[in-house]
Order: C-alpha cells, then structure tokens, then sequence
C-alpha cells in the first residue's frame, strides 16, 4: 500500500489532509512538525512526503533537506503545502530538494490530483 | 470524489482560537527585536488563514491574510515593530476571534470594526517603511511578484492551434529533487495525443554511468486543443532544472517527424532512466488535471453547531503512557487467569499466592491507570491565565492607572471543568483587584509606595487542591468604608463591633459594592458574591486576606477534579452515604457527658474547647424509618465547611474509598444536603453528603420553620 | 391494529428506538404506543420513549424526595430517579415483587431531556394509534390531572389511557433546574 507522511501543524488541515487520502485508499503517516515527520519518516519508508513549510520547531523547509540527506529519501518525492504569497518558499523548498508543491487553501480534489501526479 | 471536509471545522477553531491565545500574548510581550516571537506570532496567523481558506471562511482568510502579511514584514525586517502595530494586531486578534466565533455561532459580527481595522492593515501595508527599506530586499520582491505574473499574461493569450512542440532536456540531477521525467510525461499524455520521442545521445559510456542522474532528454509532439498554461502546469516543479521549449506545432511539425525517425531504438542503457514502455503514447482521457476552482465550495461552514462539544486536546505522551498502562493491565490479566486455570489442577497454596500477587498488581494498575486517565483532563491553569496581560493592558489605558501583571505556577494544572468555570471569577477578581485595590499612580507617590501597582496572579497545588492567589499592593479593603455601607444596607446593625473575617465576608454578600464611582469596571456590585457562589459551586472556597494600605489578597481553593474524590463510607438507618474525606476533621465515639442541650434548639457536642453543633443526619436526610440507635451507640464525624463545624450523627464507618461522583442533575435535580452520587462496587447507589448543604439545611430545620417535619420532630 | 406481544413477561428487554421500529411493518401509520397495567386500567407510553424494561430492583432513597419518588438506580452508570406511578396518582400502593416492572423512559424537557424510570403493575402491549383514534381526555375527576394526559384511545372495546410522559414527569417537585453550565 503507498504510503504517505503529512506533516503539519495544523491539527485540522492534516487531519483534512490525512482522511482525505485514507478515503483514497493511501496509508498516512501524521506528524506534527519537521522533528515529527523526520523521526516518522526514519521509522518508515514512506512513498510520499506532503509538508507545511511554517512550523515551530523544524520547519518544512529543513526536513526536505534533511530527508534528500537520507539515502532512503533520496528520490522520494516531497511537497511543501505553500500559500499563495510564498513564491520565495517554493525556491527555497526546491533549492532544498522538494519535487514540488501544493498552493493553499487546496481542496481534497486538488489534493488527490496533485498526489497522483506524483504517485501516478 | 467527495469529501466532506465540515468534519474538520470544529478541529480547525479550536486550534485558531489557540493560536489566536497565543498571538495575543505574544504581542502583549513583544519587543521590536524579538524575531522568535514575531516568528510564532506569524506561524499562528499563517495556520490560520491557511485553513480558513481551505474550510471556507474566505473573510476570514482575506482579513488574516492581511494580518499575516504584515507579519511577515515585519519578520524579514522590512517593518519596524511599533506599539502602534502591536495594537492594531491586537485589534485584529480580537475581529480574527469574532469572525471565527460567528462561524461558529451563526452569531452576528461587528461588520463595522472589521472592516475599520480591516482597512487600517490595508492602510499600513500601504506605507512602505522607509526606515527599513533597503533596496535589495525590495528588488527582489518586484521580480519574485512580477514575473510569473507577467509570463502568466502572456501565456493566456497563447492558446494552443492544433498542438505542441515540446522540447524538454532535464538537467542530469533532476531526479533528485523527487521528480521522475516518467510522470511528467504521462501528465502530458492525459492532455493530448503525445508522440514521445527521447534522446539518447548525451548517454555516457556505460561505466561512467551514474544510475542516479538523468542523461535522457525529450522531444515531443501534443496534439490537440491545448492551453499552453496546462502544459508549463506541468513542468512548473522542474523550471530551472531543465530547458524547455513549448511552441506551436504548425512552424516546426516537419522537424519532429524527422527527429522521431532518428530515435535509436532498443538501447539497453536508456531503460534505467528511461520510460520503457511504448513511447508512442495516445491520450485518451479528456485532461484531468485542471484545477477546478468550485471545489472550495464544498467546504462551506455548514457544521454550524454551538460548537464546543467538549472535545479535548492531550498530548500524545499521556496517550503512550495509558497505552503502556493497558499493556501491563493486559498482561496482569493473563498472569491471572494462568493463575485461575492452575487452581483446577495445581499446588492450591502457590496459586492462592499468586492470586494474591496478582490482585496486588491489578490494583497498582487500576491505580495508575485511573491516575493517567484523570491527567488527560488536566490542563495548566496557564489556559486560564493567559488572557490577564491583555485584561491588565488594557485596564492600565481605560483606568489611568499604572500596572504591572506577575505570573507564577502557570504549569499548575487541574480539571478542565474546573478551569473552564473558574475563568470568569478570576475575571472578577482581577477586575476587583485593579479597580479597587490598585490606587492611581499620585496616591501610590505620595503614600511612598512605586507608581506602577502589581498584581501576582500565583497558582500552586496543595493537598488534593489547588490554591490560587489574586494579590494586589494597592490600599487594601477599606474596614470603615465596608462597615459603613454594610450598616446603611443594613447588613448589621450600627454600633455592632465585627472582626475582620466578618468584614471581609462582607464584600462577598450580595449587591454590596464600596466603589464610590461606579466604573465600568467593576463596582456595580454584581460580582463578588457570584464568585463566591460559582467558586462554591465548584466544591472551593474563597477568603480574602487584607493589610491597610498594603493591599489584599484573595485565595481560591479548588478541588483538582470535579469527578473523583477520596470519600469516607459510613452507615445512617441501614442507608450508605460518602462523606468527602477533605472535610472531615476527626471521627469519635460520643462520650455522654459531652453532650449538651441548647435552649431546645438542638444539641452541641464539647470537644476539647470547643462546642460544635450536632447533627442528626437521619433527621436532616428524612430518613423515613428511623432505625437509630441511642446517641451514646453512635459515632460522630466532625466536619468542617465554610469555617464552620459540625458533628454528624452516624452508625458506622464503614470505610474510606475513592469514588466516581455523578451528577444527581443529570437526570433529576439538585438535591439540597447532596453533592451527587456514586457507584459503589456491588453496584448499588451511594449518596455523597455535601457538608456545607447540611450545615444549612440544618439552620432551616432548628429554626422557627422546624414545622416542616412534623414526625422527625417527635423521633428527635 | 392490536399487535399481540405480551411484554409483561419480557423483562429487560431492550426497547431502544431501533427495535421498536420493528413493529412498525404490519401497523401501518400512526404512532406506537406501550401500554402497562396499572390498579387495573391500561395506559400507554409512546413508545419512542422507552429505552428499556427491567424489573424492580433496591433503590437508594433520595432525601426529603416527594413520597412517589422511590429513590435512584444504578443504570449502566448513570443515576436514573425511579418515580413508582402509583403513588404519583394517589393509588393504594402495591407490595413490589418479581412481576413489578420499572419502564425506563426519556422525558423532555424545556431545559434538558432525562431519563426516568416508572413503576408499573405490568407492561402489557404494543398498539400503533393514528392520531384520529385519540379522542381528548375526559374529565377523569381527582385520579390523574388532565394536564398529564395526550388522550383516550380504544383498542379492542378496552380503554387505553395515554399518559403525556413530558408533562408528568417534568412537573411539581420533578421538575428539572435550571441547568448548570
């Protein structure tokens, strides 16, 4: 089964997140912030990384750097969840090493599209 | 597929009216330099507007999409930090709450403030900081914000003829960012016909080979009524890792032809990275990917239910905890039951002993497990504190008066239900303590004390209770003023001398404010006695304690739960009650010549020094068939609430146990004398005596109205 | 229209709403009604109410309670008052015994839903009314005040009395206060 880490957070827009893939028939990993998912993501192999790029402790941009570091993650594709204001976070979060990104607010539909773009 | 995202909503304003707690607070401490505060307070904003985009409060994202960009001004220092800002954020805080509560509430909002503060960010965002404007950060904001757009207007115009011509040489590292050329042209193909064709060329010998890059470039054709914008959709992750060529087909359709005619076929290196299926790909599905912008709509506030239902956010390592806890119980259950399936046929004393070891175990984890679950509802009375720097903020402006807030014991924690109840008492008493207690700044100079007053807010736990402490150094409670006013409402009568407990008890009687301009404050005389009363509610107490001119303290004791207790059994007519263990002083048999009649009025009982009113709890809990024994067969349990002692009539003592209390309320009412009750572990009902309620019902039964039991009079 | 299940003999049957549903297949429209035995007359309950019946167990008694009130149970957790209704109409009371039945109800009222338990004699059965089978309530002297009473119907040449389970039990000294929170 594909597997997924959502990183955010926001309870509510990972738990959205979250059900809306489970509904999609994906396993899906929580986590809470950058340290969460990095730790989540070492205990296991995950197919897919989505993450918030705000978070307090280690942000979004610093765990898609820290996972490429990972052999396991090398080519695993991640995608920072970013607003519409944050054109400098998408070249952060790809000079970092994201595949790509996901503009909020995004609705399920975008959501799964987007995920099967990478997933295929 | 649809999915309902409503269930999310309520997750979602719980966690904003966190973060907006949080804002506030930060603000109320920020200094202009403090970037890890301006950090969290953006982060929370940012939450914020992120989701109530996604669950479909648009106002409320466009007004703290305002808020944030502001914010993030001022984070990458393009803004300076001043009280100006800070207030018109705090503001916000306050419409961001608002708006978010009329989601929930289906309340009305105060259209008009919103949209004064709403244009006032707009006006502030307006005004580049030119103290803080340096030119390099600004120039590249134009190019970040300009450029796409500008590509964007042109590439609307550009609508595709009859199809593409697409050239697309990925940079060798290209895969390393997660992408796979494999995907994106499968994503091309869902928009059209698509002719692939790839080139192989800039493969390297197969031993310098590095299975990781990407030596594989692609030319390809897209047939079809293709929006150019659809097609840079799909590269738009890769822009900068690779060269990319979309033009119209008509000019250069001759060329594709050729070039697909040179593709070299069936090499064996190209597989790694390569699609190895038929290039020669087809369309078929109509395209798929546009973002469908009325899908939002689904995710309109429609869970407009008063919305609070009780949920509770626990960390997750009390959760692992009660996990480990279940574990053992689970573990102790199967050492019993071995243990049972020995007796049939073992050695009957080992198993009798490890029965009796399991027992013991089951019971440590019963314990533990009962101590985690009630730690789950506990939260830090921080919750409660939090919203004092803003009360005493904004109290300093509207009073004139110069204010310092203290903080301590904020990790103290205790029930949610008793938290969530005691806020707006402490309310009152902070609004009391600033109001009356703090004097404005010239009296404080002249009576030699600092202008600025303070008021420590201070929580600690203490036995099984909390104690929380309201301190202020203002002038503290004005013993003429009280005793005055309480004799012209005649609460005593003039000329009376009282002690200071009675004065202080005073100001907790009903309507009796001293204040002698009545501001909006405070001072209207609503309020202390319904502090009292909410705190009593509770199962606490308040005292104040207060030195002239040194200022007054204010002590709330709690209970840390409201669902579980440490209570005494005992036996009145064959009827089992629970006395709350906190109040019992001491248990003792009656000793005859210690007990006195009063004037007929009923009976005290000397103990030591003191003569403590007796109670017949048969009598009071109208016991219909009074099976008692002679006072001097009796025990009597010596109480004490509200200061006040009394020595209860009782058969036995059955036993001390913790019990579960349960609202009478639930399904029938209020009972006078009654706290609840609970479940005893034959299954039977217990009632839980309520020491205060029986002192007072025992002054309404000894007093004139004593008529209203006529046959417990006559067994009295 | 007469459904033919004796519940008296049926203790501790579960009658939340699912099962109660049940029946609805041969009694067409109309409302269903529980009805029980009390000094001889039938009454009924919709039955939409009644979450459960059991049979009598101890209660605890509730201090200075009106006499009616028997006490509390335990029910699965929750304290549930036990309203004996015989004494609630003024009717000489009856020893309690293995065939005295405790139909557990849930009333509404203004501030808050409960659930309560009534002694009865007997449950007896189950009968689907449509609102034209009620006539109004007649003036039945002292026994049961009007005001309790949805109205008379009449099943098989016997009266049933349908009592207002809402009024009855939310009025006088059962009545709820104010809530709390």
């Amino acid at each position: 089964m594909t597997k997924i880490l959502a990183v955010d957070d926001s309870n509510s827009l990972r738990q959205m997140v979250a059900f809306t893939l489970k509904q999609s028939g994906y396993e899906v990993v929580e986590a809470v912030n950058g340290t969460d998912g990095l730790q989540k993501a070492r205990a296991t192999q995950v197919d897919l990384v989505l993450t918030d790029v705000n978070m307090p402790g280690m942000d979004g941009i610093t765990l898609v750097r820290e996972l490429r570091s990972l052999p396991t993650y090398r080519f695993t594709p991640i995608l920072v969840l970013t607003t519409e204001a944050g054109t400098e976070k998408k070249q952060e979060g790809r000079a970092a090493g994201a595949t790509g990104w996901l503009v909020k607010p995004f609705s399920p539909d975008q959501l799964l599209a987007t995920v099967k773009r990478v997933l295929g | 597929m649809s999915i309902d995202i409503s269930q999310f909503i309520q997750t979602f304003l719980e966690e904003s009216f966190e973060g907006l707690d949080s804002m506030e607070s930060l603000l109320l401490s920020l200094t202009s330099d403090d970037s890890e505060s301006i950090n969290a307070i953006f982060r929370a904003a940012h939450s914020i507007k992120g989701g109530a985009g996604t669950f479909g409060f648009s106002e409320v994202a466009r007004f703290t999409h305002g808020v944030e960009t502001l914010l993030d001004e001022a984070r990458a220092g393009r803004r300076a930090v001043t009280t100006e800002m800070i207030a018109l954020l705090l503001e916000s805080v306050d419409c961001i709450h608002a708006m978010l509560e009329a989601a929930r509430d289906g309340s009305p909002v105060d259209a008009a403030r919103i949209a004064t503060i709403g244009a006032a960010i707009e006006a502030s965002l307006r005004t580049v900081d030119h103290v803080m404007l340096d030119s390099k950060t600004v120039d590249s904001k134009v190019l970040d914000t300009q450029l796409p757009e500008a590509a964007a207007n042109s590439h609307a115009a550009a609508q595709g003829p009859h199809g593409w011509r697409i050239v697309f040489i990925p940079e060798q590292d290209v895969m390393r960012s997660g992408n796979d050329p494999l995907r994106l042209i499968a994503a091309l193909r869902e928009l059209g016909v698509l002719q692939v064709a790839c080139n192989t060329s800039a493969l390297p010998p197969f031993e310098d080979l590095n299975a990781e890059d990407c030596y594989l470039s692609w030319e390809m054709t897209l047939l079809g009524e293709v929006n150019r914008e659809a097609i840079l959709e799909i590269f738009e992750w890769v822009e900068g890792q690779c060269e990319l060529i979309v033009e119209p087909l008509s000019a250069s359709a001759e060329v594709v032809d050729e070039m697909v005619d040179e593709v070299p076929h069936g090499d064996n290196n190209s597989a790694q990275a390569c699609p190895n299926q038929s290039l020669q790909a087809s369309g078929s599905e109509p395209p798929s990917l546009s973002v469908s912008a009325s899908a939002s709509s689904s995710a309109k506030p429609a869970a407009r239910n008063r919305a609070d239902n009780g949920s509770i956010r626990v960390n997750t390592d009390k959760i692992d905890a009660l996990i480990n806890m279940v574990g053992e119980l689970v573990i102790t259950q199967s050492m019993l039951s071995q243990m049972g399936s020995h007796l049939q046929t073992g050695d009957i004393n080992y198993c009798i002993e490890g029965l009796l070891e399991g027992l013991a175990q089951l019971e440590r984890n019963t314990r533990e497990l009962q101590e985690n679950v009630m730690s789950i509802r506990m939260l830090p009375i921080s919750f409660a504190f939090n919203r004092f720097p803003r009360m005493i903020h904004d109290l300093s402006a509207s009073l004139g008066k110069q204010l310092k807030l203290k903080l301590s014991g904020e990790h103290t924690e205790l029930d949610k239900n008793v938290l969530e109840k005691i806020t707006d008492p402490l309310v009152h008493l902070v609004r009391n303590a600033v109001d009356h207690g703090i004097e404005s700044p010239d009296v404080r100079l002249a009576a030699g004390k600092p202008a600025v007053g303070t008021v420590h807010l201070n929580a600690y736990h203490k036995g099984g209770n909390i104690v929380i402490e309201i301190t202020d150094d203002g002038a503290g409670l004005n013993r003429q003023r009280i005793l005055a006013k309480a004799v012209e409402r005649r609460l005593i009568p003039a000329g009376q001398s009282i002690t200071d407990e009675q004065i202080h008890d005073l100001i907790f009687a009903a309507g009796f404010s001293t204040a002698e301009v009545v501001s909006d404050v405070s001072g209207r005389g609503v309020g202390m006695d319904v502090v009292r009363k909410n705190i009593k509610a509770l199962g606490g107490s308040v005292e104040v304690q207060s030195r002239d001119g040194l200022g007054s303290t204010f002590i709330i004791r709690l209970p840390l739960t409201l669902s579980i207790m440490d209570g005494q059994l005992i036996g009145v007519s064959g009827e089992s009650y629970v006395i709350p263990l906190i109040s019992i002083v001491e248990s003792l048999q009656v000793r005859e010549d210690s007990v006195k009649s009063v004037a007929s009025r009923g009976m005290v009982y000397r103990l030591r020094d003191e003569y403590i009113p007796v109670l017949f709890l048969h009598e009071l809990l109208g016991i219909r068939s009074p099976d008692t024994k002679q006072l001097t067969e009796s025990l009597l349990v010596v109480v004490e609430a509200d200061g006040q002692r009394a020595a209860l009539v009782v058969d036995d003592l059955l036993g001390q146990q913790q019990v579960v209390i349960k609202a009478l309320e639930t399904n029938f009412k209020k009972v006078g004398g009654l706290s609840g009750a609970t479940i005893l572990g034959d299954g039977t009902v217990a009632l839980i005596l309520d020491v205060s309620g029986l002192i007072s019902l025992s002054r309404q039964i000894t007093g004139p109205a004593r008529s209203i039991h006529p046959e417990e009079n006559k067994a009295a | 229209m007469r459904m033919g299940m004796n519940m008296g003999v049926n203790m501790g049957v579960n009658m939340g709403q699912s099962q109660a549903n049940d029946f609805t297949g041969t009694g067409g429209e109309g409302d269903q009604f529980l009805t029980f035995i009390l000094a001889g007359e039938e009454y009924g309950v919709d039955i939409l109410r009644v979450q459960e019946i059991r049979g009598w167990t101890k209660t605890t008694s509730i201090p200075n309670a009106p006499h009616y009130l028997r006490g509390v149970i335990n029910l699965r957790g929750t304290i549930v008052p036990i309203i004996d209704l015989r004494e609630r109409f003024g009717m000489p009371s009856l020893e309690y015994g293995a065939t005295t039945v405790v139909i557990v109800v849930r009333a509404q009222g203004l501030k808050r839903d409960r659930i309560m338990g009534i002694v009865v004699d007997a449950v007896s059965e189950v009968y689907s009314l449509r609102a034209a089978d009620l006539q109004p309530p007649p003036d039945l002297g002292n026994v049961i005040d009007e005001q309790f009473l949805q109205g008379l119907a009449t099943v098989d040449e016997k009266m049933v009395i349908l009592l207002d389970i809402d009024r009855l039990l939310n009025a006088g000294a059962l009545e709820a206060e104010q809530v709390l929170e």
